[in-house]
């Protein structure tokens, strides 16, 4: 401690005031920090109202009663309240499996089968099959939608985008033509756009007996739009791997797919994960879009609990809650992505 | 309500082109008459929006609001319980092609009837339910009771919108002169008030009665009495099923003649009692008027009993936000409200 005390003040000290430019930053920081924090800190302690119904709120502080009686509509939205621990089960099923794949010590087949069963479990329970109680999907809504949609489009879009980054790479040329078409007319469409066809195109393109779900169609196209843009990520890890690796494994005698399976994905995987992390990071932020099909996200049901009349025109409160969701998942995924990056890193190094 | 074009622009290129692709489709769509679909499903198919007072989820996470009651009266008239409606809320730029599309059965989301809807969007409406209008809402202390007396105001409008063309054409009419500020995000109205930026701002009353309450002091502002633009709200359905219209019409046409009547909810049981025949008949006391029209003979019954006359839908959801009545005042008492009679 006796140590590490004048070390640490030494780092501050070179860190924040080594240079000119240095001090410059400093000074100019905690000018701007000392106007906005006081009335930041005004806002959301010493003029805030903790309990109480909305007449009790000023308009001059934070109302965090609005939170206090809105939390759940914000988290769960239109499920029914009796039911809520199944959506509560749904958020903890999704974080154990995004954390056991997180996680290098379980990559591996089981995990491979673990996914789709926890998906198809997610969606049994959030449904209330086979139980006396089902919940129609336009009953859905908050935080399980947001985390459920997110996490199954990106593990159903990741097969199907590694087959397209292996035909946009494949020398069958009209295998390589439709890889390239579809991923470039998907990159060129907006995700609004993708989100109307699977809300007004795909019911009527689909015939009257294959009526599908709402959110079934959206977490479809969602699937096929991501694929696009992971296949790309995924196409850099392939350029990245020698070919000296691929002509050393046909020399012993594999063929197309045990190359790829064995050899070549395994380390483009390795290069890509940052690249896919942040993607996973951007599309989290999209799901929002999914307000614009009229399906209660996050973001859109925190939105919806300020108008109702009894507590009408919270914003603040209501989005503040939700960065704070948003912000503790992008940024642990973050951290891990550096530190699965150093990980990996250290990993490649040992013989 | 106006479709507030600032929303996002791409959104509604995006909208206008799938809609363009729904009109194209449709022809292949319409399987069956909508009423077909909804005893088959065992559910009536809502689209509502999301406005306080009209359509807002409540804290345990179910929909209330003016608009939802009429949806709940409907799925009394349908399937004789006010449960078996699934509300689902819609944006303004895919409400109208998702009714289209058969995504709703029905519209509750503050449609304003129209010409081009009617003739070349095919979509029938139901009676006007809400008659909506762009209002002004004012500071109290420029003294100003209504709108022709403005002259010289700062208002803040929205951008983009028909509300900024309605108010240049009243002054313009007027002869007075207003300094116009254009406020893009509909959140800022109310800081551009209270900070004084703009004396006055206009949208549709249904929004500006709902942003008054925001205010910190709602009682240092008022709404001008007066109307810049006809926004009549109603029910609005895809075409090709009579009989969904009907029940719609009818449904509506209910809440209004029982509040005629002096029927509510707490009250409708001595009105069963009564001896005007009109009433026996309204009330299915004399059930063969409601068989004639293929109709459960306690139909209106269990709408009054479970939802209310309009006044008390009324009164439930709105007086809060502190509307009055105004035009939405039965033809009794000089407002627009008036339904054929039943027989």
């Amino acid at each position: 401690m006796t140590t590490a005390s004048p070390r640490l003040l030494t780092t501050l000290r070179t860190g924040l005031f080594g240079t000119r430019g240095n001090t410059l930053i400093t000074v100019t920081t905690l000018l701007l920090l000392s106007q906005i924090l006081p009335p930041l800190f005004r806002w959301v302690v010493l003029d805030a109202t903790f309990t109480g119904d909305a007449t009790a709120c000023t308009r001059d502080g934070a109302c965090w009663a609005f939170v206090t009686a809105k939390l759940r509509f914000i988290l769960f939205a239109f499920y029914p309240s009796e039911l809520l621990w199944r959506p509560t089960l749904v958020i903890l099923l999704l974080a154990a499996i995004l954390t056991a794949s997180a996680l290098p010590r379980f990559w591996g087949r089981p995990l491979l089968i673990a996914w789709p069963l926890t998906i198809l479990a997610c969606w049994l329970l959030m449904q209330g099959a086979f139980t006396a109680a089902p919940v129609p999907s336009n009953q859905w809504g908050g935080l399980p939608v947001t985390l459920f949609v997110w996490a199954v489009c990106f593990a159903a879009a990741t097969p199907i985008a590694v087959l397209l980054a292996l035909a946009r790479r494949s020398t069958l040329g009209g295998l390589r033509t439709f890889s390239v078409l579809y991923i470039e007319l998907m990159r060129g469409t907006p995700m609004v756009g993708i989100l109307y066809v699977a809300m007004l195109i795909l019911p009527m393109a689909l015939p009257d007996a294959l009526s599908l779900d709402k959110m079934l169609r959206a977490i479809i196209m969602i699937t096929l739009f991501w694929a696009a843009y992971i296949a790309e990520v995924i196409r850099a890890g392939l350029q990245a791997i020698p070919s000296g690796q691929r002509e050393a494994a046909t020399a012993l005698g594999l063929g197309y797919w045990r190359i790829q399976q064995l050899v070549i994905l395994p380390q483009a995987f390795r290069i890509v994960i940052p690249g896919m992390v942040n993607l996973a990071i951007g599309f989290l932020l999209a799901t929002s879009l999914l307000a614009v099909i009229g399906i209660f996200d996050l973001l859109n049901a925190a939105r919806a609990s300020a108008a109702d009349p009894q507590w009408l025109g919270f914003y603040n409160e209501a989005y503040l809650v939700v960065a704070v969701v948003y912000f503790v998942i992008c940024f642990s995924a973050s951290r891990y992505s550096r530190w699965l990056e150093k990980r990996l890193a250290s990993g490649g190094k040992r013989p | 309500m106006i479709v507030h074009k600032t929303f996002r622009r791409a959104i509604q290129s995006a909208a206008a082109a799938a809609f363009l692709a729904t009109t194209m489709l449709s022809g292949l769509a319409h399987a069956g008459p909508t009423l077909d679909k909804i005893n088959q499903r065992g559910a009536i198919k809502v689209g509502v929006g999301t406005t306080p007072g009209f359509f807002a989820p409540s804290s345990d996470g179910k929909w209330q609001g003016f608009f939802v009651d009429f949806g709940r009266a409907l799925s009394i008239a349908v399937f004789n319980t006010p449960d078996k409606v699934e509300f689902t809320s819609s944006s303004p730029q895919q409400r109208l092609p998702a009714l289209q599309s058969g995504e709703f059965d029905i519209l509750l989301s503050g449609v304003t009837v129209t010409a081009t809807r009617a003739f070349k969007l095919g979509f029938h409406f139901g009676p006007t339910v809400f008659y909506d209008g762009q209002g002004i809402l004012v500071r109290k202390d420029l003294g100003v009771t209504k709108a022709a007396d403005l002259d010289g105001a700062t208002i803040g409008a929205q951008s983009g919108t028909t509300g900024e063309l309605n108010v240049a054409d009243f002054f313009r009419k007027t002869g007075k002169t207003f300094t116009p500020v254009t406020i893009e995000d509909t959140g800022q109205f109310i800081d551009a008030l209270e900070s004084g930026r703009v004396d006055a701002i206009t949208q549709d009353s249904s929004d500006l009665v709902g942003k008054r309450t925001q205010l910190k002091k709602p009682d240092d502002y008022v709404l001008l009495p007066e109307r810049l633009s006809k926004e009549p709200l109603a029910p609005a359905i895809a075409g090709g099923d009579d009989r969904w219209l009907e029940l719609v019409n009818w449904t509506v046409n209910a809440t209004i003649q029982a509040e005629e009547w002096g029927i509510t909810s707490a009250n409708v049981d001595e009105f069963l009692e009564s001896e005007d025949p009109a009433i026996q008949r309204f009330l299915g006391v004399d059930p063969s008027f409601a068989k004639d029209l293929g109709l459960d003979p306690k139909w209106a019954y269990n709408i009054i009993k479970t939802v209310g006359n309009y006044g008390e839908i009324y009164d439930r959801n709105l007086k809060p936000l502190g509307w009055d009545r105004g035009y939405n005042s039965l033809w009794t008492d000089g407002g627009l409200l008036y339904s054929p009679p039943f027989r």
